[in-house]
């Protein structure tokens, strides 16, 4: 059972401090796994960040790391979930020659299809910018290679939990 | 009411506005270090902490500046300060190569929860990231070896950051704290104003002790037929050594211990039954995987204590006592964690635990002595042949010492040696690297040490190796007039690289073969009373003369040259698989 190796969400709610970055992600390093994907943000709790990161291991070793990284003394608190405990997304940019959207027809019905938002379009290329699962993401991918791409990138997971997580009440706990 | 709270914050804010100095930021770090009572401090100079040594200069009466000869010195001596003391050791050095020359003692303190607060010197911060002379990022080089670091380019957050790090460092699992300050920093003037760190709202230092968990543990340990206890720093750490010794008392529990935890009870305490793990001894390793209890206090179940995890006490139930929440089922998964500070949770245990004595499964270890005496002890303690054994010269300074002394180790042979035959009588007397295994450790580790405590005995016991990898302190040892003993335990080879290569490579002995210096006439060179020791007869009164001795000593025993450390699991074995030759 532990050995399977599945797709977590971790969440780590920290002080917002240079250097906790390379702290964070030098406990996944010294354990030789790589990190899928890695978001910084603000949260919803003023003064502290939020790093949402991806990773693909075991849930024993998931446990570990959560101590490990709990254990530094600038991280508030760390929570792992399924894809099925959260609803997450991600985006993407694509930059295209300006020209295709009025030359390939196809290329509107894909945009219109794929609820892709135009960004800006100037005379020489368009941006567009798609919010969703990567699956969708890596279609729209697909679809659109045909014609080709100036540009793409595509952003680290964000993800809010379907669950509570205590992190407010313990927050308020030191205040008082 | 209002007005009244803002005038009271108003009048506050003037007062320690007068409480306040206006002096540079390297005479804070020194008002700092003395807030904190730091009295000695380990260092050697350069560019970039220059400022600070200026203000070393005009507090020398207040604050022991100690040059050690390299850098590493400075952070095993801060570490060997830390451990007998229990305080926290401090490590001084200049950027670059200066601070580079830290990380192996920091990593150390890491490994083995030692709290020191390093403090390095760093190129101005216009300088920052442009290659500068000296320059390096030792803040990205020591985050994965410290509890916490932290860059100071504004000397206006020096005081706040380092009550932060003494706070840290000392405070729940001790580490190692680096903190590094620009030259800019340190020449900066500002309004100081110190105020010791009472918490950070990220840094929970001691869990909560859940009620329920010792209640459930009490039980396990009370219906247990046959308990074990393994018991780690974590009792020292915690100043638990009188709840740990009322606990196995009431209980009746024999008890084992990691290398860093020896010395928290009385060598010879009756229901002291040894050392655990790869040199231990047979009868607590044997039975580890006989008990139906095994109760962890303040150890991480390291491989070189478990071997194979995968056949580790298995028949058992297990409890961990422990006060840093990751280590609990990282290596063995428990039955019972009880988190927190050990000598909270054992003063819990103590009323809850019944009077008990388990004299039958007391008597198995009794047993497996007696195997262990006849196959091992025996030979190394009453040797018969020629060559000296460094069992016999450790048995020779426990009976000089009283078992008094302080122990400080290096790492091999002789540190193995020394764990298991050394007697200990008082607490935080057992000094050496266990987790990293750091060669070179024991003689710079030993001037701390004798510093810290110099009312107490402190011997240093080294290999030939790992001696001349820190040869170099005997200088600081000379200039600072450190009663220290050294003794080094010389068979001319890496003694435990060559056991090894004996017993798993065919006897290849590749590059284990050491072609000493005359280590008397080094000693010598820095002006120290030094004596060699060959044979059996010479061994008894060297060691009196170097214990009567009110100055540094230096002794160097030639020993049998290929002898082994025995018993012995070997790396990836069973506990119970235990060697005994």
């Amino acid at each position: 059972m532990d050995k399977e190796i599945k797709h977590f969400t971790v969440s780590i709610y920290t002080e917002n401090n240079i250097g906790l970055l390379n702290r964070i992600s030098a406990i996944f390093q010294r354990r030789h796994i790589n990190v899928e994907s890695l978001n910084t943000s603000i949260s919803e709790i003023e003064g502290v960040s939020r790093f949402t990161l991806v990773v693909d291991i075991t849930e024993d070793q998931m446990k570990k790391i959560i101590g490990q990284l709990e254990r530094q003394v600038e991280v508030i608190k760390a929570y792992y979930h399924t894809d099925e405990e959260t609803i997450y997304q991600i985006s993407a940019m694509f930059k295209i020659k300006s020209d295709l959207l009025f030359e390939e027809r196809q290329i509107q019905n894909i945009i219109k299809e794929s609820n892709a938002r135009i960004v800006t379009v100037n005379k020489e290329f368009f941006v567009l910018e798609k919010s969703g699962r990567k699956q969708e993401i890596d279609l729209l991918y697909r679809e659109l290679s045909a014609f080709g791409i100036m540009q793409f990138v595509r952003s680290g997971r964000i993800a809010v939990t379907k669950n509570q997580m205590e992190i407010s009440k313990m927050l308020e706990a030191f205040q008082h | 009411m209002n007005t009244m709270k803002e005038m009271q914050t108003l009048k506050n804010k003037a007062q320690n506005k007068d409480a306040s100095v206006r002096i540079t930021g390297s005479e804070a770090i020194v008002k700092c270090l003395l807030e904190e009572n730091v009295k000695t401090v380990y260092g050697y100079p350069g560019g970039a902490i220059m400022p600070l040594y200026d203000e070393f200069y005009k507090y020398q009466d207040k604050i022991h500046h100690v040059l050690t000869r390299h850098e590493q010195g400075a952070t095993h001596a801060a570490q060997g300060y830390a451990r007998i003391s229990g305080d926290v050791g401090v490590a001084i050095a200049t950027s670059g190569p200066g601070a580079t020359n830290l990380i192996t003692g920091i990593a150390d303190a890491q490994i083995d929860s030692t709290p020191l607060v390093c403090i390095t010197g760093q190129v101005p911060s216009h300088l920052l990231g442009s290659d500068a002379f000296q320059e390096t990022d030792i803040v990205g080089i020591s985050t994965p070896v410290t509890k916490w670091n932290h860059q100071i380019t504004k000397a206006s957050e020096i005081p706040e950051v380092l009550a932060k790090a003494f706070y840290i460092a000392k405070s729940g699992r001790p580490g190692p704290v680096l903190i590094d300050i620009t030259k800019d920093a340190q020449f900066e003037e500002f309004d100081f104003n110190y105020e010791k760190c009472k918490g950070i709202r990220s840094y929970k230092p001691v869990p909560k002790t859940d009620e329920n968990s010792l209640v459930e543990a009490a039980k396990l340990i009370n219906e247990a037929k046959k308990p074990l206890i393994v018991w780690g720093q974590g009792v020292i750490l915690g100043k638990a050594e009188k709840e740990f010794k009322a606990v196995i008392e009431k209980a009746g529990i024999p008890s084992a211990w990691t290398i860093l935890g020896v010395s928290a009870i009385p060598t010879s305490h009756p229901l002291n039954v040894g050392m655990v793990g790869m040199h231990g001894n047979y009868a607590p390793n044997v039975l580890t995987n006989e008990c139906d209890v095994l109760i962890a206090i303040g150890m991480r179940f390291d491989d070189r204590v478990t071997g194979n995890l995968a056949t580790y006490a298995k028949q058992a139930k297990i409890v961990h006592f422990e006060i840093d929440p990751a280590e609990v089922d990282k290596n063995v998964k428990t039955d019972v964690a009880v988190l927190g500070d050990a000598k909270d949770s054992l003063e819990k245990l103590l009323p809850l635990l019944k009077e008990n004595t388990h004299i039958e499964w007391y008597e198995k270890f009794k047993d497996l002595y007696k195997i262990e005496f006849e196959k091992v002890i025996k030979k190394d303690l009453y040797p018969t042949k020629e060559g000296l054994t460094m069992g016999e010269v450790l048995k020779e300074i426990n009976t000089q010492t009283k078992g008094q002394a302080a122990i400080v180790s290096d790492v091999g042979q002789h540190q193995m040696v020394a764990c298991r035959y050394a007697e200990f009588n008082q607490t935080k007397s057992n000094i050496t690297s266990g987790g990293l295994g750091t060669m070179g450790f024991g003689l710079p580790a030993a001037i701390g040490a004798k510093m810290a405590a110099p009312e107490r005995e402190v011997i240093s016991i080294c290999g030939d190796g790992g001696y001349q990898m820190t040869i170099q302190e005997l200088g600081t040892i000379f200039q600072q007039k450190v009663a220290v003993k050294v003794v080094v335990l010389n068979n001319d080879f890496l003694g435990m690289v060559r056991q090894w290569q004996q017993l798993f490579f065919d006897k290849r002995y590749a590059s284990t073969e050491m072609v000493n210096p005359d280590f008397v006439a080094i000693a010598k060179g820095y002006y120290l009373n030094a004596k060699r020791v060959t044979k059996r007869e010479e061994l008894a009164g060297a060691v009196a003369e170097m214990v009567a001795s009110k100055e540094p000593y230096f002794l160097e025993v030639c020993v049998e040259k290929e002898d082994n450390v025995f018993p012995m699991i070997p790396s990836g074995a069973t506990v119970s698989d235990i060697r005994l030759a």
